[in-house]
């Protein structure tokens, strides 16, 4: 039993020394791909140290695969540190010329996390931005009685979460037919596709939260740099996988993606946020039963 | 349990009820509004608490969550005797300061509960949409206006 003093003490000597054990799941470190224990054994696995991304890449071809109607399926999305998180939205702000975002950032570890709540702050950021925008708009005006618009969060919310959910199905698909087509393309999982959009969403939170300053020029300035932004990044994740394929096919293929960011930016900002310059009054309009009624324009 | 999230659930709902305005699409929210997102993103927080390592049973953190909403509750029945007596600038400082101290209250109190029961490297991860949940619940109380 000397060998199993000898691996003890070296355990309590450096914590976070990378282990492989054969046999029993108990010892697997909690951080690493697939957990297949019960929640009961989780206080022991704390002793075990807690993982870096070194360790996450050698055990990355171990990812074991639960089925998809156990809780240990999704956790494997969820996979994630607070460090890495931040990394991701940094690298989806600030893009690295020639780097590609999934293979530098994302690593085969795809996580729901980022794309799930940056889309759930971004809805909320929207509607309420936009209501105090307008509340700042129309403040002393006469006859602007303040409404919450509550009803324009659920719309936020599809139109959101339809974006970062949809766009990316489609995308996957086509890649996936090229795939079929033409060789030696890049092919990127659903879920890599889902995170990329999803943290590219990200620049759009403090767009958001400035388009409160009720200044056309600023506003559009702000559209305009967030798309740069966080549209390189898309751009560059995407072109390696298209650049192969036919010319046109390839540009129509990322032009079309630019141009779907876009459309998200503008269409929240012309729906959520009033333009500052136009005059809203809230006229009474005499109906024909003699009451007044007070429409908002 | 789940009977003291309840009760301080719809109680809250019923509070929020009366802020309709004139137009039927600009209103404030509805009971059934708010009552699906204190449920749904106390799920969704704990779904995601839970998916991230977390050694807290579903049931206990929909509890906690549920709690810590004692304090949005007792803000929004401020703001509504406030209102009463008007609604002025200074009505308006006076609702926003105890929506802000009641939501720092409640955020901190259910963070103590279930940030603990994460590992260290994620627990940033589990508090940011504690912290958003309750925003949002305090920007409903905030932007509260009477009929």
């Amino acid at each position: 039993f000397a060998e199993f003093d000898d691996a003890a003490n070296l355990l309590a000597a450096n914590p976070d020394a990378t282990t492989i054990s054969i046999d029993e799941p108990a010892e697997i470190s909690k951080n690493q791909h697939g957990r297949l224990q019960e929640p009961g054994r989780e206080e022991d696995d704390e002793l075990l140290g807690t993982d870096d991304s070194d360790k996450t890449e050698l055990l990355a071809g171990q990812k074991k695969s639960a089925p998809f109607w156990t809780f240990d399926y999704y956790q494997m999305f969820f996979d994630v540190d607070t460090y890495q998180v931040l990394d991701r939205i940094k690298g989806s702000v600030f893009p690295v010329p020639g780097k590609n975002f999934v293979r530098l950032y994302i690593r085969s570890n795809p996580d729901l996390y980022g794309p799930f709540w940056i889309c759930a702050t971004l809805v909320f950021t929207i509607a309420v931005s936009g209501n105090l925008s307008n509340f700042f708009i129309h403040l002393g005006k006469p006859m602007y009685h303040y409404v919450p618009e509550f009803r324009k969060v659920s719309i936020a919310a599809t139109t959101i979460y339809a974006y970062a959910w949809l766009v990316p199905l489609a995308l996957w698909g086509f890649l996936m037919w090229r795939n079929s087509k033409v060789m030696n393309i890049v092919s990127y999982s659903f879920l890599e596709i889902v995170c990329v959009y999803g943290y590219s969403l990200f620049i759009y939170i403090p767009t958001a939260i400035l388009w409160i300053i009720p200044q056309k020029v600023v506003r559009w300035v702000l559209v305009m740099f967030s798309l740069c932004l966080s549209g390189s990044v898309l751009v560059m994740t995407f072109w390696p996988a298209v650049r192969d394929d036919n010319r046109r096919i390839a540009l129509a293929t990322v032009g079309t993606i630019v141009l779907l960011h876009a459309l998200l930016a503008v269409g929240c900002l012309a729906y959520f946020f009033d333009a500052p310059e136009l005059d809203f009054p809230a006229p009474i309009i005499p109906v024909h039963n003699g009451t007044a009624v007070i429409t908002k324009s | 349990d789940l009977w003291g999230p309840l009760v301080l659930c719809v109680s809250l709902a019923l509070m929020l009820q009366g802020g309709s305005a004139d137009s039927k699409d600009d209103g404030g929210p509805q009971f059934a509004e708010v009552f699906v997102i204190i449920w749904f993103g106390a799920v969704v927080i704990t779904l995601n608490s839970k998916l991230l390592g977390g050694t807290i049973s579903f049931f206990q953190s929909l509890c906690v969550l549920g709690y810590c909403v004692l304090p949005l509750t007792v803000a929004m029945l401020v703001c509504r005797l406030v209102l009463l007596a008007g609604s002025g600038t200074v009505s308006f400082i006076i609702r926003l300061i105890v929506v802000v101290a009641m939501f720092g209250w409640s955020t901190l109190a259910s963070t103590a509960f279930l940030a603990d029961s994460q590992p260290p490297n994620r627990k940033a991860l589990v508090v940011y949409p504690i912290f958003l949940f309750y925003f949002v619940i305090s920007w409903m109380i905030l932007t509260f206006t009477p009929q």
